[in-house]
């Protein structure tokens, strides 16, 4: 998986200037629509670690994303979001840390079976149990911020607030792709066998990725559910999963930024598809099949 | 001899109904190599994923320096001191020969060392060019390894084993498919080699093994038939009917 | 007493049902190496053309053939269109591409039926009870399911152990590379499979029908049960199937009816157990 050079870092810093300018000039919906594709972003992002890097194709995303949106829940609205966040992010972690020995025992097709069923498993939780509330979801109360946010300034304050979210998870995996550990993701993704022959610790090495994934997910729930103030289980089922992936593929596997362009591709095409037509899994389903049928590389590798 | 570094004691192993490898014994010491040679089949294959851990034994014991090594896993082995090289080459084509060799010099950092740079990290590279250096594909640190030749290749894949900096080196057939010219200089490398590793070489070159080879054995159908000097294998008629049509 | 034996023959039912889903799951991931998230949809297909057929002709027993040769035709339509192309994919364009065919199909099923819930009846000449233990009745139409279902399962197992296309459909997913070197013709017998488990598929929705109504998200649970059947039994593995089938189908009808909230978790726990013990399901080979 490639990463940006310095300069391109620096086109996608301007980007999100434009975005961070919002506030000046546009309509609150289209900062809702931005803070949509930012935490979807997130999302997709937080799963690039196991796919794009490792080759770890995983339908269990959605389930830590939403035990990130569900802490919040659970916090009841009490607390500040300097300890809603670290919360959902170890929530998440904790999540991925039990499941990840098990799941990681498979490879290849069972592997993403068995990745599909641990996600449902957290799913049922949050469905089936009054752990979440109910099944068609609950409102929340937000965790209170620095300073309280009026009504008319939200869409604004989580613009930004998720755009800096963002911006810190993709320097941060940015930074780590790049160390030893990256690489050897990397050349786990190529040739695990090889990699065991040589020395590493390959199933340790795909936990922490397990891990790290797991509780960025959560990160990008806990920001969902901030922005939404309502968490349903839906946000768990594999379903959501698959749009993670999706969103992956259309911005390019093979690039690190790929899921961020993928998202806000995403995010555009089904709001135009909203204003064309009521068939909107029509919409979806076609989008996924050009996708899959003609995007080699995704977006990011028609710049190359 | 300098006493046996790696000591195999009776390895057996079967798959279903197949005998791979019976009884099978062997020593490795620091200075020499050890060659083991026999017809397709023979079990050389799987004698090498038995010493090296991508196979477990049925039977038998396998130390390491008076430790006992028999259940530990590949990884665990390559990080004590057991290299291991493939058959068919099996390297990283996508990256370049630089990365192939860092990724194989990094295999044994653990913890918080995994956070250091991959490109700047003093120890690693210095593993790494050091193996590159020793295989002479230095020169070619940055071309991507699916455009390597064949016997360049092979170089690599060596290259890769002695980043790991090991004591034992297990050669799978290192010269598969070279010609006669590109032969020379691996021989030479193999050469250099046996005088500071603990090498097993399993070739089907008898040239070969005949110039790096201090002791040979001779496996059939998974047992062996005759281990011992060069002298006395080329001597043995026992080897020459398992090897018909074979010149000696 | 009585109403525990129920609760067990539903179980042993729904097993049998998802049996027959898992079963062609399990043969297209062996044979041809292709995950297919709609499987479920066909299910749900099943259901709907039951629906539609049992209302049109008046008579449920039509929509049983109509659903085993749809479901032929439709596989095989699929195999040689899509997945023919796909299998050599990697998973993400897999996963992908079949989550595109759930959208797809209920898009179909919306513009051509709708998306309401429906019941179907039980056909007359069964709709009766037949007393068990203790005082409880069972439906005759859940034994004759159960029934019909054992011979599908007696069927395909003579099929594949029987007969030479059998034994090349075993020997195809026990290990697919060597098909073409043993001269069987590999793209045959991928549509067959293909086929086969598309019209098991449908026949298990057409089947349930009665049972449980039709509804646009029947599809869903059954696709990840039966995912976690294919995985326990093991990939490729029709014994394993069977048997993993039940032991789901058992858990997951005794925990809805005993421990409701934790049913789904606790099926999802035997897949944790299961991959601890044995990474490549109970049955595999590997």
């Amino acid at each position: 998986m490639t990463r940006l050079t310095p300069r391109g870092n620096l086109l996608l810093g301007l980007a999100a200037l434009v975005l961070a300018s919002m506030p000046f000039w546009a309509e609150p919906y289209h900062m809702q629509l931005a803070s949509i594709a930012l935490v979807a972003a997130m999302f997709a992002l937080s799963l690039q670690i196991l796919v794009g890097a490792a080759g770890l194709v995983s339908l269990a995303q959605a389930g830590f994303f939403g035990i990130g949106a569900y802490t919040v829940y659970l916090f009841g609205g009490r607390v500040s979001i300097f300890i809603s966040l670290p919360g959902s992010l170890f929530a998440a972690a904790v999540a991925a840390a039990a499941i990840g020995p098990l799941v990681l025992r498979t490879r290849g097709f069972y592997f993403l079976m068995a990745s599909l069923a641990f996600g449902q498993m957290l799913f049922f939780l949050f469905h089936d149990t009054s752990l979440g509330g109910g099944a068609d979801g609950v409102f929340i109360t937000r965790p209170t911020m620095i300073w309280p946010v009026s009504r008319s300034a939200r869409p604004a304050v989580f613009l930004l607030l998720n755009l800096a979210s963002l911006s810190l998870m993709y320097l941060g995996l940015w930074w780590l792709m790049g160390t030893m550990f990256g690489h050897a993701l990397a050349g786990i993704k190529i040739n695990e066998d090889r990699m065991r022959a040589l020395g590493h610790d390959v199933q340790r090495l795909k936990l922490a990725a397990f891990i790290l994934s797991g509780a960025l997910a959560g990160l990008a729930g806990h920001m969902a559910a901030v922005t939404d103030a309502f968490v349903s289980p839906e946000l768990l089922d594999w379903h959501h999963s698959a749009e993670a992936l999706l969103m992956i593929l259309l911005g390019g596997i093979g690039a690190l930024h790929g899921p961020i362009l993928g998202a806000f591709a995403l995010t555009l095409v089904r709001e135009i598809g909203q204003s064309v037509t009521e068939r909107q899994r029509l919409v979806e389903g076609v989008v996924i099949l050009a996708a899959v049928l003609l995007l080699r590389r995704g977006l990011a590798g028609w710049r190359r | 001899m300098t006493p046996a570094i790696l000591r195999a004691r009776g390895l057996s192993r079967r798959f279903g109904g197949l005998i791979a490898v019976a009884d099978v014994s062997l020593d490795l010491c620091t200075g020499h190599a050890h060659a083991v040679i026999g017809p397709n089949g023979a079990g050389k294959s799987t004698l090498i994923n038995l010493l090296s851990g991508a196979a477990q034994p049925d039977e038998g014991t396998i130390h390491l320096n008076e430790t006992e090594i028999s259940r530990l896993s590949d990884w665990r082995r390559s990080r004590a001191g057991i290299g291991r090289s493939f058959q068919r080459a099996n390297v990283f084509p996508a990256m370049t020969v630089l990365e192939n060799a860092r990724l194989a010099a990094q295999g044994a950092a653990r913890g918080w060392r995994l956070l250091r740079g991959a490109e700047s990290d003093p120890e690693t590279l210095g593993q790494a060019f050091s193996a590159l250096d020793q295989v002479g594909l230095k020169a070619s640190a940055t071309d991507l390894a699916r455009t390597l030749s064949h016997g360049q290749r092979r170089l690599l894949e060596i290259a890769l084993v002695l980043a790991t900096r090991p004591k034992v080196l297990l050669l799978d057939e290192p010269l598969a498919g070279l010609g006669a010219e590109e032969t020379a200089p691996i021989v030479a490398l193999l050469q250099a080699l046996a005088m500071d590793h603990a090498m097993l070489l399993v070739e089907h070159d008898m040239d070969v093994v005949f110039a790096v080879a201090s002791e040979i054995t001779v496996m059939v159908d998974g047992r062996v038939l005759e281990s011992g000097a060069p002298s006395a294998i080329r001597a043995s008629s026992a080897v020459r009917d398992a090897y018909l049509g074979h010149r000696a | 007493m009585g109403g525990f034996l129920v609760q067990i023959l539903n179980g042993l039912q729904y097993g049998l049902l998802l049996f027959l889903i898992s079963s062609g799951l399990t043969l297209i991931f062996g044979v041809m190496g292709v995950i297919n998230l709609a499987h479920g949809s066909l299910y749900m297909i099943g259901a709907y053309l039951t629906y539609v057929v049992a209302g049109a002709t008046g008579e449920f027993w039509l929509a049983l053939p109509a659903a085993v040769i749809g479901g032929l035709v439709l596989g095989a339509v699929l195999e040689r269109i899509l997945f023919q192309r796909f299998r050599h994919r990697d998973h993400l364009d897999q996963v992908l591409l079949t989550f595109a065919l759930i959208l797809l199909f209920e898009e179909a099923r919306a513009a051509l039926i709708d998306n309401q819930f429906h019941a179907v009846q039980v056909p007359p000449v069964l709709d009766f009870s037949v007393p068990v233990m203790g005082g409880f009745a069972y439906s005759a139409y859940r034994l004759v399911v159960l029934a019909i279902c054992l011979a599908v399962a007696a069927c395909m197992v003579a099929f594949v152990e029987r007969t030479r296309l059998g034994a090349s459909i075993r020997a195809a997913a026990e290990n697919p590379e060597m098909v073409d070197l043993l001269g069987i013709d590999a793209r045959l017998i991928h549509t067959l499979v293909f086929a086969a488990g598309t019209a098991l598929a449908m026949l298990a929705g057409a089947l349930a029908a009665p049972l449980q109504s039709v509804y646009p998200g029947m599809g869903d649970g059954f696709l990840i049960l039966s995912f976690i059947v294919v995985v326990i039994g093991g990939l490729g593995s029709i014994a394993g199937a069977f048997w993993a089938a039940l032991l789901v189908g058992l858990i997951d009808t005794l925990g809805k009816v005993y421990v409701p909230q934790l049913a789904g978790i606790a099926v999802c726990g035997l897949m944790a157990l299961v991959l601890l013990w044995r990474p490549t399901g109970l049955f595999s080979r590997a």
